[in-house]
C-alpha cells in the first residue's frame, strides 16, 4: 500500500515536471514560429497590389521607397534611378476623383478596365489598389513583383512604422538601441546602489538595523511595475523636465531611473544573501591577520560571494530589459534612434505592449511583434548563458 | 620572560559567565597547551588574546589581558596592530578562494606592503617553514581548494606565519585532519616553538602531551589546574584533572 502511494507521488512529480518543460518549449516553439512567418509574408499590404505605367523602367522598390513615394518624400521617379517623370501617386479612393459613378458602373464592374485604362494613360502613376480590381486578362500596366520583407529590412532597418500603408516598415535597430540604452542606465544607476546597500545589510548594519530594512526593501519587490510607471510619470518625468530644462520630460533617462528603483530590490536581495553565505571561518581568518573589515569585505567577501553577485546582476538586467509597464508609461515612446539620454525612446517590450491589440492576427505587423519578442528572448538567453559562463570561469 | 599575561578575566555572552576569574602567564617561546571538555571556556580564552571575541555581539570582559606588557584591550590600542602580532590557527582549513601563493600574501598585502620582490621571498620562506613548499612550488598559481585538507591548513600556518607574528594561536589545528596530517602540524608545532609563542587549543590529550610545554586544565569556565605539560600528566593536583586525562569524563 504504502509502495502504491509512492509510485503514485513519484508519477505525479514526473508529469508535473515534464508538463511545465514541455510548456516552456511550446511557448519558445510558439514565439519562433510566428515570428518566422514575417519573412513569408509580402511587404506591402496583403490582397493588394502595386502597378506602374507599362514604360516605367523602376523593376523593384523597398518598403522605405514605397513609404518614401506615398508620403510624397520622393516626388520623381529618377530619384531612385528610373526615368525623368513626375510621380503620380494613385490610391484606390482617389478613383472617384477620375471617374463618374456610372463610368464605374452600379457594382463597380469596371473599376478593373478603368483603373487599367488609367495606368495605361499616365506615365508617372503607381496605382495602389485591391488585387480584386486587378484586370485579369490584359492588364496594361505592370504590375510590381511581390516583394517579401527580407532579414537585412528588419534587424538592419533604421526606422519603425509599422502601420503606413502601402508598405509597413518594421526596422528593429530603433527599438533595440531603446531598450539598450534604457537598461544600460538603469544598472549604471542601480548597480553601485545596490551592490553598496547588499554589502551594508550583510556586513555592517547591526541586527536590529537590518531587521529593519530587508522587509522595507522586500516590499519594494512586491510594488506593481504600473505603479512605478504611475510614480515615474508623476514625480520623476517633471522632476527630469524641470532639473534638465527639457521640452519633454518623458526620455529614456526616466526610463532608466525608474527601471532602476525597480531592479534595486531585487539586486539586494540575491547579492546581499550570496555575501551571507561566505564562512565566519573566511571572514575571520582575514580578520586574524589584521585586515580591517573593508579589506576583509572588498578582498575576501565579494570575491568570495562573485557568482551569487553575478546573479544579482543578471536577475537586474533581466528586470530591466523585460520591464514593460512602467518604461512604458515613462520614456515617451518615440520610436526613432536615440541621440542622447535625454529623448524620448522606445523599448521593445513596449512597443510590443502597445502595438499588439492593434495588430491584425496573422499580418505582417502580428508578426513583426512576435520576431521582437523572439530577440528579446534571444539577448535574454544570450546574457544568463555568458554569465553562466563567466561565473563558472571566476570560480578558483 | 612573561609572553601573555591575563589578571583575574571574566568574560560574558550576554547573561552566560563563560570564563570566571582567569589568571595566567605565558612565557615566550613556549607551547601551552589549553583543554577540558566542550564548553568549558578554553577558545574562548584563546580567543580573547587575539581579541576575535570582539566579532561577537552582546560580549563583556572583565580584567585584563597584557601581551609583551601593552594591555591589549586598553582604549588606545589597535586592534590590526595586535592581530598582525599574534596570529591565529583555525580548527578547520579555512584559505581564501585565491591562488595559493596569494592566500600567503594576503597578510602582507592588507597590511600595505607593496614591495613584491619581498612578498615572493616572504610567501616562499613561509611555504618552507611548514614544509609545504616542495608539495606546491609548482602550483602556486593553482587555487588553494585544489589542496588536501592537511595542506589546506599547513597553508593557513603558512599564512599566519608570513606577517611574522610572535604569537600564533591555534584553535584545534588537527581536529579535522587525519593522522598523517595531524603527525606533520605536530612535528611542526616543535619546530615553531623555537621562534613562536604557541598557544593550542586541543581535544586530543595525546596531542597536548606531545606537543606542550605547559597545560592549562579548564572546567566550566573555570581554570582548574596549570603547570608543567609532564606533572599534569603524571600527577596532578586536582582529582576533576585526573579524572579528565584519564578519560573518566569529557
Amino acid at each position: 500500500m504504502r509502495k502504491f502511494f509512492e509510485k503514485i507521488v513519484e508519477g505525479g512529480l514526473l508529469i508535473s515536471g515534464s508538463v511545465s518543460s514541455l510548456t516552456i518549449l511550446l511557448i519558445v516553439f510558439f514565439l519562433f514560429k510566428e515570428a518566422g512567418g514575417l519573412f513569408n509574408t509580402p511587404a506591402t499590404e496583403e490582397g493588394y497590389v502595386l502597378a506602374v505605367n507599362k514604360s516605367n523602367d523602376v523593376g523593384k522598390l523597398s518598403p522605405e521607397m514605397i513609404m518614401d513615394i506615398f508620403d510624397g518624400n520622393i516626388t520623381n521617379w529618377k530619384d531612385i534611378s528610373g526615368m525623368d517623370q513626375d510621380i503620380l501617386i494613385f490610391r484606390f479612393s482617389d478613383l472617384t476623383n477620375y471617374y463618374t459613378e456610372e463610368e464605374l458602373g452600379d457594382e463597380f464592374q469596371y473599376v478593373p478596365q478603368k483603373i487599367s485604362e488609367l495606368v495605361a494613360k499616365e506615365p508617372g502613376i503607381i496605382a495602389f489598389f485591391p488585387k480584386q480590381y486587378l484586370l485579369e486578362n490584359g492588364f496594361q500596366g505592370k504590375v510590381l513583383p511581390e516583394e517579401k520583407i527580407t532579414l537585412g529590412e528588419f534587424f538592419g532597418g533604421t526606422k519603425w512604422y509599422p502601420t503606413s500603408t502601402p508598405a509597413p516598415i518594421f526596422g528593429l535597430i530603433p527599438l533595440l538601441l531603446g531598450t539598450l540604452l534604457v537598461s544600460i542606465g538603469a544598472i549604471v544607476l542601480s548597480l553601485p546602489f545596490g551592490i553598496a546597500v547588499a554589502i551594508y545589510m550583510a556586513e555592517i548594519a547591526n541586527k536590529r538595523t537590518r531587521g529593519l530594512l530587508k522587509p522595507i526593501i522586500e516590499l519594494l519587490a512586491g510594488i506593481p511595475s504600473v505603479v512605478y510607471g504611475f510614480f515615474g510619470l508623476a514625480v520623476i518625468v517633471p522632476l527630469i523636465q524641470k532639473t534638465f530644462d527639457l521640452p519633454v520630460g518623458e526620455t529614456a533617462f526616466a526610463g532608466s531611473v525608474v527601471l532602476a528603483i525597480m531592479a534595486l530590490p531585487t539586486i539586494i536581495t540575491v547579492a546581499e544573501d550570496a555575501m551571507r553565505t561566505t564562512p565566519r571561518a573566511m571572514k575571520e581568518a582575514s580578520l586574524a591577520l589584521g585586515a580591517t573589515q573593508w579589506q576583509t569585505i572588498y578582498k575576501v567577501i565579494i570575491p568570495y560571494s562573485i557568482s551569487g553577485i553575478t546573479s544579482a546582476i543578471v536577475l537586474g538586467i533581466g528586470r530591466a530589459i523585460g520591464e514593460t509597464m512602467a518604461v512604458l508609461m515613462v520614456t515617451g515612446n518615440a520610436a526613432v534612434i536615440p541621440t542622447s539620454f535625454f529623448e524620448p525612446v522606445r523599448t521593445i517590450p513596449a512597443t510590443i505592449a502597445a502595438e499588439l491589440g492593434e495588430a491584425p492576427a496573422g499580418g505582417a505587423h502580428y508578426e513583426a511583434l512576435f520576431l521582437l519578442g523572439a530577440v528579446l528572448f534571444l539577448i535574454t538567453l544570450i546574457l544568463s548563458i555568458s554569465v553562466e559562463y563567466i561565473s563558472s570561469k571566476r570560480k578558483i | 620572560m612573561i609572553k601573555i599575561d591575563a589578571q583575574n578575566v571574566d568574560f560574558y555572552y550576554g547573561d552566560f559567565h563563560a570564563l570566571k576569574n582567569i589568571s595566567m602567564q605565558i612565557e615566550a617561546n613556549t607551547s601551552v597547551a589549553f583543554i577540558g571538555p566542550s564548553g568549558c571556556g578554553k577558545s574562548t580564552f584563546l580567543r580573547l588574546f587575539n581579541r576575535m571575541n570582539d566579532l561577537i555581539p552582546d560580549t563583556r570582559l572583565e580584567g585584563k589581558i597584557f601581551i609583551d606588557g601593552r594591555d591589549i584591550y586598553s582604549k588606545g590600542e589597535k586592534v590590526d596592530t595586535l592581530r598582525k602580532n599574534v596570529g591565529m590557527v583555525f580548527q578547520k582549513p579555512n584559505p581564501f578562494p585565491k591562488t595559493i601563493f596569494e592566500n600567503v600574501a594576503y597578510g602582507l598585502r592588507v597590511n600595505g606592503v607593496k614591495d613584491n620582490e619581498y612578498i615572493e621571498e616572504t610567501v616562499i620562506k613561509s611555504l618552507k617553514q611548514v614544509v609545504l613548499w616542495d608539495e606546491v612550488k609548482d602550483k602556486l598559481k593553482d587555487s588553494a581548494f585544489a589542496l588536501s585538507g592537511g595542506q589546506q591548513q599547513r597553508l593557513c600556518i603558512a599564512r599566519a606565519l608570513a606577517i611574522s607574528p610572535s604569537i600564533l594561536l591555534m584553535d584545534e589545528p588537527t581536529s579535522a585532519l587525519d593522522p598523517i596530517s595531524t603527525g606533520k602540524i605536530e612535528d611542526l608545532i616543535h619546530e615553531l616553538k623555537k621562534e613562536y609563542t604557541i598557544v593550542i587549543v586541543t581535544h586530543n590529550m595525546q596531542q597536548a602531551a606531545r606537543v606542550s610545554d605547559k597545560t592549562g586544565y579548564f572546567y566550566l569556565g573555570e581554570l582548574v589546574e596549570y603547570g608543567e605539560t609532564r606533572k599534569i600528566f603524571t600527577n596532578p593536583e586536582k582529582e576533576s584533572t585526573q579524572n579528565y586525562i584519564t578519560g573518566r569524563f569529557g
